[in-house]
């Protein structure tokens, strides 16, 4: 026990001892997200290289797991604490199943923030909601009133979409959203299902939705894999006009589907502005100068942080025919 | 009434029964899902699947197995969606004989190191899964290739209805009235048994068992490259996780179906079953409302039944080293007035 504890501080102070020496005065922060080949996450990446080029001596890592997986990031984690970065910035696959990795990186003088799927208390100092749940809740609610009222029916039912039952983010917006619902009787909320973020599960699923509820109007999906799902299933049923989706979505992906009619209007806050703040954030942290009550963002100005350490970047932007093909080219 | 027991006690016989009393016991409970429409639904889902599984039961066949097959799914398709997204003109049709030619390649990688380096199929597989996992990302840098930017004849083909079903469907028709007449009645279809259940007597009948290998691994390539376009055109996108994990799905309806792991046994009517089972499962748990949750552990017990009835038909009494003395007596006992005619089964 005592050797443990011996080596670990030999390890800590060996690590501050060699830093700055190995990499003069740059800060090397690293991205890891939910997993690679995610165009969110590029977009996410793109940010923070702007926020690297603007900061001058900070140097973006991005990595990842390839498939979704919480064992995957803490494989990538174990990895990047062997190289010795200065920070590292991560969405979790797991609230849970990070932390004791993420405990041994501060323990060994890395700083460790979350962004966009958040991270527990115990295991990050700073977690940077790309919006704040509850007004991404309402958002959703607000897309879906909005999608209703194509239909032009007055009130009807509509489903929710979601990945996996046990992605963060998600299980807090469909909380969110249920806590909205009374202040929109119109509509009648009949499922919740899951996707996995499998784009053939996600459709299947949809499929059975439009055949045990003929009525359906809207679904909600707050995830992109199963957004694109439920809107191909939809066209391929030929309920195009008789039931949108609507939810959260990069517009690059969804340009198709709001000219095909499938999807009125979606939302998404803009991931480059996430890979931009939370790399700012780090930078902030590790320069020392951040506070308990506020952090730089940069361009986007200063985040209030609360209690628990969260930080909200702003609220949810909406896209429909009008903008989408302007930002299609961006994300 | 001998051989009545013995047609019901077939793999492929019981699996039908299985599926026809799922299908009934599904239809009772929401008798939406024994529409014509959704029933063809379901078939049409599961027609990736039923391709897939088929390639995979030659490699299972000759004693190998093909963990890159989805990988393989993912790379031809990522790589069809990207010529497509950047020459709309280029034909579709050019497009799918490509996607299978690369699937047959990228198999042929596979068979070439089980045939000519003799290293054994799972490792091979596992590793060739990663690297064309990885491939895709490398080609695409990580972007999707989305719906919109897919060629309007691109996305139509799978969903042309023929005779009202779609032509997916009818692909998936087509690979199985192949693997059926290749199986059973071409010497090149044989061999996959040869060389599987017994590589040591088809080597001496001058069958190169490795290149038999070979070529189960290039047809399950070809085949696999085959649904890489399916899959694109059908759920309209292209991204590095495209049928991530599907490779296990398609290993168990090869092992549902009774193809035995050991090599040597199985049935196309078992693979298609196999597969049909669980295309079953995955689509109407949610339509009769039963959690997903209790779709993986469906699944996996009865791959877990499955192995164990395969298992135990597989087990032998013991072995006949002398199969002359055996046969004399049957002859014997025959002669001793058993009256039933010889070739009356």
């Amino acid at each position: 026990m005592k050797i443990n504890k011996f080596l670990t501080t030999a390890a800590a102070t060996l690590g501050l001892a060699l830093s700055p020496l190995a990499m003069a005065d740059e800060y090397r922060i690293a991205l890891v997200v939910k997993s690679l080949g995610n165009g969110f996450f590029e977009a996410a990446y793109e940010g923070a290289q702007e926020a690297a080029a603007e900061l001058g001596n900070v140097e973006v890592i991005y990595t990842g797991p390839t498939s979704t997986t919480a064992e995957g990031q803490i494989e990538v984690i174990t990895s990047l604490i062997a190289q010795n970065v200065d920070a590292i910035a991560v969405s979790a696959n797991d609230a849970d199943a990070l932390v004791p990795i993420l405990r041994r990186a501060q323990q060994r003088g890395i700083e460790v923030i979350s962004w966009d799927s958040g991270v527990a208390v115990e295991g990050r100092s700073i977690h940077l909601s790309p919006s704040n749940d509850q007004l991404i809740g309402e958002m959703n609610i607000t897309l879906a009133a909005q999608s209703l009222r194509q239909t032009g029916a007055e009130s009807g039912q509509f489903a929710i979409m979601s990945a996996t039952p046990t992605s963060t983010n998600q299980n807090i917006w469909i909380e969110e959203m249920e806590k909205v619902l009374p202040n929109f009787p119109e509509l009648e909320l009949v499922d919740i299902v899951y996707g996995d973020d499998l784009a053939d599960k996600s459709y299947r699923e949809t499929q059975a939705l439009l055949s045990n509820y003929p009525d359906l109007k809207v679904i909600v999906a707050p995830t992109t894999v199963g957004f694109l799902a439920a809107a191909q299933a939809v066209r391929d049923e030929g309920r195009i006009g008789e039931v949108y989706v609507t939810g959260l979505g990069l517009p690059s992906e969804l340009a198709g589907h709001v000219d095909a009619g499938t999807v009125h209007s979606f939302a998404i806050w803009n991931p480059i502005d996430l890979g931009y703040a939370a790399t700012h954030i780090a930078y902030d942290l590790l320069n020392g100068s951040a506070t308990n009550e506020e952090v730089s963002m940069g361009r986007l100005g200063t985040g209030r942080v609360d209690h628990e350490g969260n930080v909200a970047m702003a609220e949810p932007f909406i896209y429909d025919a009008s903008n989408v093909h302007d930002f299609a080219d961006i994300f | 009434m001998n051989s009545i027991v013995e047609f019901l006690k077939r793999r492929e016989v019981l699996l039908g029964i299985v599926v026809l009393c799922m299908i009934a016991i599904i239809g009772s409970i929401n008798p939406n899902f024994l529409q014509i429409r959704n029933l063809i639904s379901v078939y049409n889902d599961t027609s990736i699947l039923i391709i897939l599984a088929l390639g995979q039961m030659l490699v299972i066949l000759t004693r190998c197995i093909d963990l890159s097959v989805a990988a393989n799914l993912a790379l031809t398709g990522m790589v069809v969606g990207l010529l497509n997204a950047a020459f709309p003109g280029f034909p579709v049709e050019g497009l799918i004989v490509l996607a299978v030619l690369m699937g047959a390649c990228l198999g042929a990688i596979n068979g070439a190191f089980v045939w000519l380096l003799g290293v054994p199929a799972i490792v091979v597989t596992l590793g060739t899964m990663s690297i064309y996992r990885g491939s895709i990302f490398l080609l695409s840098g990580g972007d999707w290739v989305n719906a919109h930017q897919m060629s309007p004849a691109f996305l139509a083909i799978p969903r042309q209805l023929f005779l009202g079903v779609p032509v997916l469907s009818w692909m998936s028709l087509i690979v199985i009235a192949l693997m059926v007449y290749i199986t059973r009645f071409r010497p090149f279809g044989r061999q996959f048994f040869a060389a599987g259940g017994n590589p040591r007597a088809a080597f001496y009948t001058g069958i190169n068992v490795g290149f038999v290998q070979f070529r189960a691994f290039v047809i399950s390539g070809a085949l696999a490259g085959l649904c890489g376009y399916l899959w694109v055109s059908r759920y309209a996108v292209a991204y590095t996780e495209v049928a991530n994990g599907f490779e296990l799905q398609v290993v168990a309806a090869c092992v549902i179906g009774g193809i035995s792991i050991m090599g040597g046994v199985g049935t196309v009517a078992g693979a298609f079953l196999g597969a049909l089972f669980l295309g079953i499962i995955s689509n109407s748990l949610s339509i009769i409302g039963v959690s997903q949750f209790w779709q993986m552990a469906i699944s996996g017990a009865v791959i877990i039944i499955a192995v164990i009835a395969n298992s135990r038909s597989e087990k032998k009494p013991g072995r006949i080293i002398l199969r002359e003395a055996v046969a004399a007596d049957a002859i014997d006992e025959s002669a001793r007035g058993d009256t039933r005619p010889a070739t009356g089964q």
